[in-house]
């Protein structure tokens, strides 16, 4: 590992400098990514700026009834937490299927955010890789992909984002709170990470030095109900093949308002806009749940291993449909 | 780079100087002799490393020593009190909870957090209801123990061990 500086920061605005004044300089979390990386030698940061001790480690609620949490909150509490759990299960139960305890006790809001995708090409150093070393090539397109991409990918980059965490995020309608020199911004969750493209090393829409602070939730509706369903090849411990989140509204027998987001599928949390159109409206049925699920997966391109991903997506929308707007008591 | 760090490990007061890549397991290790915590696969994926950070269960190997500063650390070693093994060592001993030994301290520390965040009502993802206070089955045991991989295969000791512990 190459020798590096380390720094706690103290303040968020020093912190910021430092960073936005180094093109070598990372800020580091809990770590559970970016320390591994520095040892398979994927990233080699000059300097890392703590900021585990800055002021962002609280979830609070918001007038209006959103809820803020703190980038530094570690996905534990944010899991243990109370207000999530009863309002916001989507985004607990996400947490809870992503990584180990161990882990869940390290990682932070902000960390698994920005956490990298886990393509072994990526994370091997001896092959070629667009994403981390650009022009290289990719050697998952033709290569072992069974987790790889079938929505969004590129012929530069067809690996998958590995967060659970953000697919919630993505359903809920969350904003990311970020903060650099030239002041504040706010970037709905759906805008932080970008597609591969021609740039897959670009992975969002951060400037470097820019720091998350929180993540905003709006308010729930009460009568909506959301659940997170993550398909593996393991029971525990292992990264999405394939996820669903939603947050659905029923009334009277039809879909008034639908929020969905796929994981394992691309390489950021996907959207499923495509979806929640013909969601909306719609009786209850399987034909509905169905058609919604057909309509997202129209573009899906299938790589050598991963042609099950596009049924197994299929399935597991219409299951979590079926789950959400089951009648009370039925 | 060197850093001076302060930890409270196992009880003691230890301080040293430490280049700033040697992550929190090779400290305790290899600089401080305190060999509990084993070094697996390195990289989070096995749970060998487990310990206690600031009473929490953490991968060891994950996280640099230089970013602990003044942070206390159980591992395996300081659990025992007054000679007597701690509730969760002796069950693995009562249930052999183990075959080579080489992960048993990871699943001991990741045990006793583990009981610790079930008590503090911290669900899991089998936890049916979110907001009910887990009941700590041995389906529960399973996930919530899934960081530590034991290539033995004592799983079903250990599960029987923690099932003890918790009584």
């Amino acid at each position: 590992m190459k020798p590096f500086d380390y720094q706690r920061a103290d303040d968020a605005d020093s912190a910021i400098a430092t960073v936005s004044g180094d093109p070598e300089a990372r800020y580091i979390g809990g770590g559970t990514n970016l320390v591994d990386h520095m040892k398979l030698g994927i990233t080699e940061p000059g300097k890392l700026v703590d900021i585990t001790r800055l002021p962002y480690d609280s979830v609070e609620a918001l007038p209006g009834g959103g809820v803020r949490i703190g980038a530094t909150v570690r996905n534990s509490d944010l899991a243990a937490s109370h207000v999530i759990r009863q309002r916001y299960p989507v985004l607990a139960q996400a947490l809870l299927a992503g990584a180990s305890g161990q882990l869940r006790n390290l990682a932070t809001t902000g960390g698994n955010l920005l956490q990298r995708t886990r393509c072994s090409y990526f994370q091997d150093t001896s092959t070629p890789c667009n994403k981390r070393e650009p022009g290289t090539g990719c050697s998952a397109l033709e290569g072992w992909n069974r987790y790889h991409a079938v929505l969004g990918a590129s012929e530069h980059c067809v690996a998958t984002n590995p967060s659970d965490m953000a697919v919630a995020l993505a359903a809920l309608d969350a904003t990311v709170l970020v903060r650099g020199q030239e002041g504040q911004r706010r970037i709905p969750v759906t805008e932080l990470h970008r597609l591969p493209g021609d740039e897959p090393e670009r992975e969002t829409v951060l400037e470097h030095g820019e720091l998350i602070t929180a993540v905003e939730l709006p308010a729930p509706s009460e009568s909506s109900r959301s659940t997170y369903r993550k398909v593996r090849d393991r029971a525990s411990y292992a990264f999405a093949l394939v996820s669903v989140a939603a947050v659905v509204e029923v009334s009277e027998g039809a879909i008034s308002h639908a929020r969905i987001a796929l994981g394992g599928l691309a390489h950021k949390p996907w959207r499923a806009t495509a979806a929640e159109e013909a969601l909306r409206g719609a009786p209850a049925t399987e034909e509905t749940f169905r058609n919604a699920a057909e309509a997202e997966l129209a573009e899906a391109r299938a790589l050598r291993d991963n042609a099950f991903k596009i049924p197994m997506t299929r399935n597991t929308l219409s299951a979590v449909l079926r789950e959400l707007t089951r009648q009370e008591g039925a | 780079m060197d850093a001076e760090i302060t930890l409270r490990v196992d009880g003691q007061r230890r301080t040293l100087s430490v280049d700033t890549r040697t992550t929190l397991l090779d400290a305790l290790r290899e600089r401080m002799g305190v060999t509990s915590p084993k070094k697996g696969c390195d990289h989070g994926q096995c749970g060998a490393c487990t310990v206690l950070l600031d009473g929490r269960r953490a991968t060891s190997c994950l996280t640099f020593a230089v970013a602990n500063d003044d942070s206390e650390v159980v591992t395996a070693e300081g659990l025992a009190e007054d000679e007597r093994p701690h509730p969760v060592q002796q069950a693995f001993l009562d249930n052999d909870g183990f075959q080579c030994g080489y992960c048993t301290p990871g699943q001991i520390c990741s045990a006793v957090g583990m009981l610790d965040e079930v008590k503090a009502g911290w669900p899991s993802h089998v936890t049916e209801d979110l907001d009910e206070p887990p009941e700590l089955d041995d389906e529960e045991i399973r996930e919530r123990m899934s960081g530590n991989l034991c290539r033995c295969g004592a799983y079903a000791n250990i599960v029987s061990a923690i099932r003890e512990a918790a009584e």
